[in-house]
């Protein structure tokens, strides 16, 4: 009786770390590329650029080499660089991701830029992106709109990210 | 007199002359490098540009009296453009009654696509007071001489361009001189901060 049930929990260990080890195969294999907190600015007045931005991990390394969308009639990688007080703005080929980081397309670094948008892009809106992965393939994520000058995804610890209208009345508009 | 005697003062009268000259040499480079270190004689200038709400020419005579908030920039520009003016917007609804007394400006360094129609809506868009400013290519080039702004095209794989351009905001005094300037790195707290103790 005894001997039985050791001869249970041995099997039962022995198949929970073959699964670990399992999956853990199947992680650095798989390629798996995860997208969250894709974010846009409002484009202001009649302007038809616009830019996204995103965090993406790839848990075993990959690299973001193509981005695309219904709204706009173009969807490019940019690199913003600050040298000397000039501002540029690059198109880059593909943003390296390392493994297991997160890497996040943030103002003043890496954006998905936007060209020949269809409509303007108003807060509160969301729109589809897909990003391509050398590794991981396609991956599908929804674009929250924020205001024109947001500065992270809406729900984040700043409240920069608010459009103008929201500060205004907060801070006792006097226009 | 003798000789030797005229001989003598002649060369005291030259080593004066020429420690005058050393005096005065050396002054003027004194003079010269206080004068370059100071901003105030480098930065801003008269510029004759086109407010794109009317249309109507205006020139830095139109602005005398008001601290004048200066960016430089183009509307084909999604991430450090947007980002300037916004935290020029958040600064400026920071300043309560001071408001009032600042002309905040959005000149664009892309006056071939930045006409005054797509000027007017975007500088708006990021507060009611912003004013964007346009111009010849003439007109454009000389403020930006004036004010020290890099601009510069870029041009991109789909045959269009971007502008390589300084990303600053100058504070000019309500008597045309440059005071201070921020760049990307002072917050909104900072600006509305420094412009309250410029402007009281
Ligand atoms: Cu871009």
């Amino acid at each position: 009786m005894q001997f039985r049930r050791f001869l249970f929990s041995a099997l039962a260990a022995l198949i929970a770390v073959g699964g670990a080890a399992f999956a853990q195969q199947a992680q650095q294999t798989g390629a798996k590329v995860a997208v969250t907190q894709a974010w846009a600015r409002a484009t202001p007045g009649k302007s038809t650029i616009g830019a996204a931005y995103a965090t993406v991990t790839a848990s075993a390394g990959d690299r973001l080499i193509a981005v695309a969308t219904p709204v706009a009639g173009a969807a490019q990688l940019h690199q913003h660089t600050m040298d000397n007080g000039v501002m540029k703005m690059r198109q880059v080929d593909a943003v390296p991701l390392p493994a297991g980081q997160a890497v996040t397309l943030s103002p003043g670094g890496y954006h998905i830029m936007l060209v020949d948008l269809k409509a303007p892009l108003v807060a509160g809106q969301s729109f589809p992106l897909t990003l391509t992965f050398e590794k991981a393939g396609t991956v599908e994520t929804n674009v929250t709109v924020g205001g024109v000058g947001a500065s992270g995804p809406a729900g984040a610890a700043d409240h920069m990210n608010m459009d103008h209208m929201d500060m205004g009345a907060m801070a006792g508009h006097k226009g | 007199m003798s000789r030797a005697k005229n001989f003598q003062i002649g060369g005291l009268v030259v080593l004066a002359g020429l420690l005058l000259a050393g005096i005065l040499l050396a002054g003027g480079v004194a003079w010269e490098k206080w004068h370059d270190g100071a901003p105030t004689a480098k930065i801003g200038g008269p510029f004759e540009l086109v407010d794109a709400r009317n249309g109507k020419t205006v020139t830095d005579q139109d602005y005398k009296g008001k601290w004048l908030l200066i960016y430089f920039g183009y509307t084909h520009c999604p991430d450090a453009c947007p980002t300037a003016l916004n935290d020029l917007s958040l600064a400026l609804d920071k300043l309560g009654d001071r408001r009032r007394d600042m002309a905040p400006l959005f000149i664009t360094i892309d006056p071939e696509r930045d006409t005054a129609d797509v000027m007017k809506d975007y500088a708006a868009s990021f507060a009611p007071d912003i004013v964007g400013l346009t111009g010849s290519t003439e007109q454009i080039a000389k403020a930006e001489k004036e004010f020290r702004v890099y601009a510069a095209k870029h041009p991109t794989k789909d045959g269009g361009y971007d502008m390589d351009h300084s990303s600053i905001i100058y504070v000019m005094d309500p008597s045309g001189r440059f005071v201070t300037n921020f760049t990307h790195e002072t917050d909104p707290d900072q600006m509305a901060a420094k412009l309250m103790s410029l402007a009281s």
